[in-house]
């Protein structure tokens, strides 16, 4: 037991990382008794326990949703536990015709929406962001302050005037007003997330190009959004989970149900069903999670350390 | 450096041109015009733009069909009168300011415990931050629908028990309170934020505090708050102008109603349906207005109040 406990990372050697920061809490240590090393230990029992209590709570609802949708309808109200007896396919084949397309075709609408908003964010966002952190030019400030407010600006003050002019031009219904906004930039918080990530990169690199007779295109192409590929993995990502989930864009300007997109068809799933097919609905609404719970299993780096690059300093 | 730290950057530097500034040539000016062309025509014809001309219609009466009509201040002489607007301001603020702080709250604790590398810590982050890439969605929505019902999950486990719960969203006392937890449940995102800070904290201080004797609850009081205060800062300011807009959860909970008697009828969901249902452009145009007001107001206070409670270590 005691050598097991001395390799449990405690928390004053777990946070030096320096051999010369450790020597002085190895000092503490064995002088230390036994009853401290234990209180330590019971200490890091008490906050797993906390973790897996509230883990498991905030999980549970989730669990029992993919349970409940391999169930018999009628026991989604009276079974909250997380036992299977049977598996009960039905409700994903009636879920995926309950409504007046198959359910991949609003699969296919909302792939057709990401795919075009991650490009539009890709190039508009970087070719804007190598400006702010690499050129200078008049009114740099001015507009890089402007740029910074609309991150925070409020959605619904644009959304009126701006479905006028969609309208007007023959739009709704379209998935334009949905694709257009990302490629011209709108989506001003990636634009700063590639600004600092632009930033990070040596500045020698840029004038050794421009000493062998690089121009900006160049630099930019060639050099820097090779080496921004992370933070181009970071906006992918987030574009993507952002898009498949919105909700109040296709409202607006999606109200015919061939070009509805997976949360509209979602929302007319619940409008159109009776209480008695929970199933289907929970089938479907796992089926709509599953995309973004693929991308955070496989792209989860990207995006914890985009949140906190962009978070703090 | 956070958006926000930025901005304040920028506005205490106003004025003084840089040397590098002075020397910008025009070939740059050039290069630079045409990378930001995308971003230039999106903030004159997505953002500038359509804000003025939101600004123009709040002194009209507009309904898509006929041309506006400049009716002065008669929207917002409405706004003043409208009882179902002043309930609607009450249920966002209510959701707003117990939501953010609890929010915040559960995912600073959260925060601290899984601190200082222990155990399968990769592995609980994933678990508490997958909630907030998921709650957004209409599919989440449909389950909290579900769980907060009459014979919900949530009764079905208190039924166990032998108590009879209430019908959740069906009751107007407790409807707005389960949008409110689903707010809380998405603490995950905060909590990154909150957990790179943490770990931005110099050890050397709490080894100090530690020889000086001082107790856990001190260290946390006088080295983690004010060492983490810019940090809660930004997520306090960010979590408040994002909630003000909140509209899929109660869209969906309700029914699209804001149901039951009002009681989750958020600001933004009597602007859907003013603006979208009756088409009244004018009026959601002022009141998308008034939401912009409000959340510049309540953000200048942020900024003001940071001056007493935000440490900066630079």
């Amino acid at each position: 037991m005691t050598t097991k406990l001395e390799t449990l990372p405690t928390p004053e050697t777990a946070g030096a990382g320096k051999p010369t920061n450790r020597r002085k809490p190895k000092v503490r240590e064995s002088r230390g008794t036994l009853a401290f090393s234990k209180a330590q230990r019971s200490k890091a029992l008490m906050k797993h326990a906390i973790l897996i209590l509230a883990g498991g709570l905030m999980i549970y609802p989730l669990l029992w949703m993919v349970v409940s949708s391999l169930r018999p309808n009628e026991l989604i109200f009276r079974e909250p536990g997380l036992w299977l007896n049977s598996l009960e396919m039905s409700n994903y084949t009636s879920g995926w015709s309950a409504l007046t397309h198959p359910f991949g075709h609003y699969m296919i609408n909302s792939a057709i929406v990401v795919i075009g908003s991650i490009l539009g964010n890709l190039i508009s966002c970087s070719m804007a962001a190598y400006a702010f952190a690499r050129l200078q030019f008049t009114a740099k400030k001015l507009l890089f302050g402007i740029m910074l407010l609309t991150i925070m600006l409020p959605f619904h003050v644009v959304i009126v005037p701006q479905y006028i002019l969609f309208s007007q031009i023959g739009w709704v219904n379209t998935f334009w007003p949905l694709i257009v906004p990302k490629l011209l930039a709108t989506e001003a918080f990636f634009v700063f997330l590639m600004v600092q990530f632009i930033r990070g990169i040596p500045r020698e690199l840029d004038e050794a190009a421009r000493i062998d007779g690089a121009g900006h295109p160049r630099i930019f192409l060639r050099l820097i959004l090779p080496l921004m590929v992370p933070a181009l993995a970071t906006t992918t990502i987030f574009t993507f989970i952002w898009t498949w989930n919105d909700f109040f864009g296709a409202l607006i300007y999606l109200t015919d149900p061939d070009m509805f997109t997976v949360p509209v068809a979602l929302r007319a799933f619940v409008d159109s069903q009776s209480a008695t097919s929970w199933g289907s609905l929970f089938a479907m609404s796992i089926v709509s999670l599953l995309p973004v719970f693929l991308v955070f299993l496989f792209g989860q780096r990207f995006l914890i350390k985009g949140i906190a690059t962009t978070g703090i300093k | 450096m956070s958006a926000i730290s930025e901005l304040s950057s920028i506005s205490r530097k106003k004025g003084k041109a840089t040397p590098e500034e002075k020397k910008a040539n025009s070939r740059d000016n050039k290069a630079a015009y045409i990378f930001l062309l995308p971003w230039l025509v999106g903030l004159i014809a997505i953002t500038i733009g359509p804000m003025l001309m939101s600004l123009y219609l709040s002194f009209t009466d507009y309904n898509l069909l006929q041309p506006p009509e400049w009716v002065g201040l008669e929207n917002f002489t409405r706004m003043l009168t409208d009882a179902r607007l002043h309930n609607s301001l009450g249920v966002t603020f209510t959701y707003v300011f117990i939501g953010v702080p609890l929010q915040l709250a559960v995912a600073l604790l959260i925060a601290l415990v899984l601190d200082k590398g222990m155990r399968g810590l990769p592995f609980y982050r994933s678990v508490f931050y997958l909630p907030s890439l998921l709650g957004g969605s209409v599919a989440v929505a449909i389950l909290w629908k579900q769980i907060f019902g009459t014979t919900g999950l949530v009764n079905q486990v208190l039924a166990m028990f032998g108590i009879q719960g209430p019908g959740w969203i069906s009751d107007p006392s407790t409807a707005l309170g389960s949008i409110i937890l689903l707010h809380v449940w998405t603490f995950g995102a905060p909590m990154i934020i909150f957990l790179a800070g943490l770990r931005q904290i110099p050890t050397m201080y709490y080894e100090a505090a530690k020889v000086d004797g001082a107790t856990t609850l001190q260290q946390f009081w006088r080295i983690t708050m004010p060492m983490l205060s810019p940090i809660i800062f930004f997520n306090l300011v960010l979590q408040i102008i994002g909630s003000f807009q909140s509209f899929t959860q109660a869209f969906i909970v309700s029914g699209g109603n804001g149901g039951p008697s009002d009681s989750t009828m958020f600001f933004t969901l009597y602007l859907y349906q003013k603006g979208f249902g009756q088409f009244d452009m004018g009026y959601a145009s002022a009141m998308a207005w008034l939401l912009l007001v409000i959340i510049g107001i309540f953000t200048a206070i942020n900024f003001i109040a940071s001056k007493y409670w935000v440490f900066y270590d630079d």
